[in-house]
């Protein structure tokens, strides 16, 4: 049993761009429930949309690499508002159903065989990153060191995708610290207070949403650089991962959902390694390899529980400004 | 009985010599009950109106109506001669007519002074793609953290200008509450139960807050049980009881009028209701 490969594959996925992608869509939850208090539970939907809009942008529509993120930006705006304009007026809990049903529809749409030629059905989609790597600045070699040894294509997914999530923190950093994130925040605490105030909370909220709804989306298409689309991703549990990504580093946080993303996914990789390495050592003999998968979300879900006894402003979070309480 | 305030008589729904809100044949039914049906009410300008009345009587109801948080079977209702009825609550605040609620809403995990600045109006900084911009609303913001310093001085806030709303007591929050309705520099306050929970030691400042806005020009019009407050600040009085007015005039006269001791003060009309506060409050000093 090799334990420096189990914990060099754990160190590795701090610079994933699965964990980029995952801080982004994070961020995007941060904006939507820990800033505004909106209860999104259709995350993996607007990551849906990236994936999909990006992918199906490049292979049946011809378009450029830049032209392609364009359209699912686009795309990502019109779902918010379908999403929002009927929902934002009503009380919180009312958008938590839209968007769990509407994640839902969306992904049972893409990966029905009628749209097999669009979407590639349950197969999905792959091919769609040529562009994406043939703008590569980095001459093909090996860079970075032990545990983070990467090919040219690797290294630039990654800075790709961590200059995005670097330009998404400044960006809700900034707005955050402006009256515009003042109201916002005002709104997750109590938006009737706010209307006296002579705000417009409806459209307050539509932003909000939309703007998170837009991370997501560009998470969506992060994650699918490296990889090929699959319907089966974008399932609720992805939702929920990001969900609890962003309480684990602090919903009114913006650097919470980063290093809440590394954390998720080092330990996820970490007890991978370590139970299959105790497994094969016949160390754990109540176990079977298979059986691994699982056993690893049952402990992140006690560390969750945990946190949210012991930590419910998260790892970031100021205790006083939110808990984990709704 | 003449008064300055009203043209002729006072009565219920009579003509005022300024009326700054007027609202005509305003109803709110929740499905068989009927909670305000109020035929015709004027606010005067520059004055200060209290709103009594038993529990249940419409008072709460009325003030939704007219500021927009709720929606009436029935009635039109102008401000400053700006029709208001079915017009947006942010829009109704915008025009210079904001409300405090029942139960104060200070913004628990905002901090005070971040409460305050949430009241001003006009600061482009609210708006999406402006926000990113600092130059745009750094001015403002200046301008409004001013004006918000020094409303917590004369509200004595000051000292807790950085801590959470939260960690403030019912009675500082009221208080919050009021001088951040300020912040818009209202034409007209509209104070639901400015008093309810306040600590006995504090109804002075808050009565004297009152007067102070009042001799500032603006209009206030209030909700309120404490009848030692009504009889002592306000102007006028208006009564009303099953969503009806049924009295309105000078404090003295209201107090006197048989239609108001039957409704509202009822077995105790012989009992100056205020006495009991001032009691307490000399108790505790």
């Amino acid at each position: 049993m090799d334990w420096s490969l189990v914990f060099g594959n754990a160190a590795a996925e701090l610079i994933s761009p699965t964990t980029a992608a995952y801080a982004l869509a994070a961020i995007g939850l941060a904006v939507h429930f820990g800033y505004t208090g909106l209860l999104n539970f259709g995350q993996a939907a607007f990551m849906a949309i990236g994936a999909y809009g990006f992918a199906v942008s490049v292979l049946n529509f011809g378009l450029s690499f830049w032209q392609a993120i364009a359209v699912s930006m686009i795309l990502s705006v019109l779902f918010a508002l379908i999403l929002g304009i009927p929902t934002l007026r009503l009380r919180s809990d009312y958008l938590a159903i839209v968007t769990i049903a509407a994640a839902e529809i969306l992904r049972y749409v893409v990966s029905t065989t009628s749209l097999k030629d669009l979407t590639g059905g349950s197969s999905g989609l792959s091919g769609f990153a040529t562009e994406f790597y043939a703008i590569n600045p980095f001459p093909t070699g090996n860079y970075l060191f032990w545990p983070f040894d990467v090919t040219e294509k690797e290294l630039w997914v990654r800075v790709f995708g961590w200059s995005i999530v670097a330009l998404a923190t400044i960006l809700v950093l900034l707005m955050m610290r402006s009256p515009w994130g003042r109201v916002v925040k005002g709104i997750r605490e109590d938006e009737d207070a706010v209307r006296s105030l002579g705000k417009n909370v409806y459209a307050y909220k539509m932003q909000s949403l939309i703007l998170g709804g837009a991370l997501g989306t560009l998470a969506g298409i992060v994650f699918v650089l490296p990889r090929a689309v699959q319907p089966g991703n974008y399932v609720t549990g992805l939702t929920f991962f990001i969900w609890t990504i962003m309480l684990l580093g602090g919903a009114a946080t913006v650097f919470g959902p980063i290093v809440g993303s590394m954390i998720f996914w080092v330990l996820l990789s970490l007890t991978e390694g370590v139970l299959q390495g105790l497994v094969n050592m016949g160390v754990i003999t109540f176990l079977s390899t298979d059986q691994i998968g699982p056993v690893r979300f049952i402990l992140i879900g006690l560390g969750l529980m945990a946190l949210v006894v012991f930590r419910p402003q998260g790892i970031f979070g100021n205790k006083k400004e939110l808990q984990f309480n709704v | 009985m003449s008064n300055q305030i009203s043209v002729g008589d006072a009565s219920p729904g009579c003509q005022k010599v300024d009326p700054i809100l007027v609202a005509d044949n305003v109803s709110r039914q929740f499905g068989g009950l009927t909670a305000v049906d109020v035929a015709h009410v004027e606010i005067p300008r520059g004055k200060i109106t209290a709103l009594i009345g038993p529990n249940g009587a419409g008072k709460t109801t009325l003030f939704n109506l007219l500021t927009g948080f709720d929606k009436p079977t029935t009635g039109t209702w102008t401000f400053e001669g700006k029709n208001l009825a079915g017009v947006a609550s942010y829009k109704v605040a915008r025009l210079g007519m904001i409300r405090t609620f029942q139960l104060t809403k200070s913004l628990s995990m905002l901090s005070v002074i971040e409460n305050m600045r949430l009241g001003a109006q006009k600061q482009a900084g609210e708006r999406f793609l402006a926000a990113l911009i600092r130059p745009l609303w750094r001015a403002a913001e200046n301008r409004i953290t001013e004006q918000a310093e020094e409303l917590l001085k004369r509200f004595k806030l000051d000292a807790k200008r950085d801590d959470f709303a939260a960690s403030l007591s019912g009675g500082q929050r009221k208080l919050l509450e009021m001088a951040r309705a300020l912040m818009a520099e209202p034409k007209l306050v509209m104070l639901d139960e400015p008093m309810a929970g306040v600590n006995p030691a504090l109804t002075q400042s808050l009565l004297d807050h009152i007067k102070d806005l009042k001799s500032n020009g603006t209009t206030v019009l209030f909700v309120e049980h404490d009848m030692h407050m009504v009889r002592h600040i306000s102007d006028w009085v208006i009564v009303m009881a099953e969503g009806r007015i049924v009295a309105e005039g000078p404090p003295a006269q209201v107090m006197k009028d048989q239609a108001v001791i039957d409704a509202y003060l009822g077995a105790h009309a012989d009992i100056d209701l205020g006495t009991v506060s001032i009691k307490i409050a000399k108790d505790d000093n």
